[in-house]
């Protein structure tokens, strides 16, 4: 993706909004409060806040999603049925336990 | 992950506390491979990760006395085997503790994100059903540096909590936090191309 810092009058006007108007909070502010609202840790009144921020905030809903989707697709890789779990355990590996649980 | 134990714990349990040798055998028999593919997820490396077990299983046998039965008999190996593990990495010093900067969000001057429109965002389903898309994913977390990577496995992959996570590394639960967005957000930015149907 491009790595450009883009520049326009509406993005400067949006993060004077974002940081100067009550009850919102900046993209950056946004981000420390990803986990947290995820978990279900967020008390309400910041809880109210970031889902605003989300309504406004193209960006950062977009962001939001990806990250969603990022973390089921890592758990999900793992889960699938055709992911390397091997349950015929090799003969030599359960001999070589059993032989130094003898001593 | 968690859970109490059933009749078929309780008779092998019994049967180790006893020195049973079937019963020792059944519990190899019946545990190993799972923990040999967690072993491996954390290590990377087989070799390593069979020893790791074995390991695992030689201070299982040594404290089923002190085993209380408060979770699974499966639950209770799950930890011993991540603690083995992890007291290997760091034996053998080769955590990867390369910082992920470049990976993480970027904000502009008026701290608002950059981030470009996402027209398509891939399904899960879409990524985990092609075995080589879902190859991909394991090998770009196995991409991060060990320490974000084993809190993204051990929370997002084992599902272990915060606070778990947080004793079995000896570290803030703040600190198991900020690094598991840390992860979550690179890994992102890593598969992002797949994500946006870009990649093959």
């Amino acid at each position: 993706m491009s790595r450009a810092r883009p520049f326009s009058l509406c993005r400067l006007m949006k993060g004077l909004m974002l940081r100067h108007m009550p009850a919102m909070i900046t993209c950056r502010e946004f981000e420390d409060f990803i986990l947290d609202y995820l978990e279900g840790q967020l008390p309400s009144r910041q809880r109210r806040v970031f889902e605003f921020h989300l309504k406004i905030c193209r960006e950062c809903r977009d962001y939001l999603a990806a990250y969603r989707r990022t973390a089921e697709i890592g758990k999900a890789a793992f889960d699938e049925p055709s992911a390397p779990v091997p349950d015929d355990v090799p003969e030599d590996l359960v001999k070589a336990i059993l032989d130094a649980r003898r001593g | 992950m968690h859970g109490g134990h059933g009749d078929s714990d309780r008779e092998l349990i019994d049967g180790l506390r006893a020195g049973s040798e079937r019963h020792a055998e059944q519990l190899v028999r019946t545990h190993a491979g799972w923990m040999r593919s967690l072993a491996r997820r954390i290590l990377r490396d087989d070799a390593l990760a069979d020893d790791c077990v074995q390991e695992a299983f030689l201070k299982a046998f040594r404290n089923i006395e002190r085993f209380e039965g408060r979770s699974s008999l499966k639950t209770w190996l799950h930890r011993i085997t991540v603690n083995e593990a992890l007291m290997k990495l760091r034996s053998l010093k080769r955590l990867d503790e390369r910082p992920i900067d470049d990976l993480l969000p970027e904000f502009d001057a008026n701290a608002c994100r950059i981030e470009a429109p996402w027209t398509r965002l891939a399904t899960t389903e879409e990524i985990v059903e092609r075995e080589s898309t879902r190859a991909l994913v394991v090998s770009k977390i196995g991409e991060l540096p060990d320490s974000y990577r084993i809190i993204l496995q051990l929370r997002d992959i084992e599902e272990l909590t915060t606070s778990e996570v947080a004793e079995m590394l000896g570290i803030s639960e703040a600190n198991v936090k900020v690094r598991l967005h840390r992860a979550r957000s690179a890994l992102k930015k890593i598969l992002e191309p797949l994500l946006r149907g870009e990649a093959p």
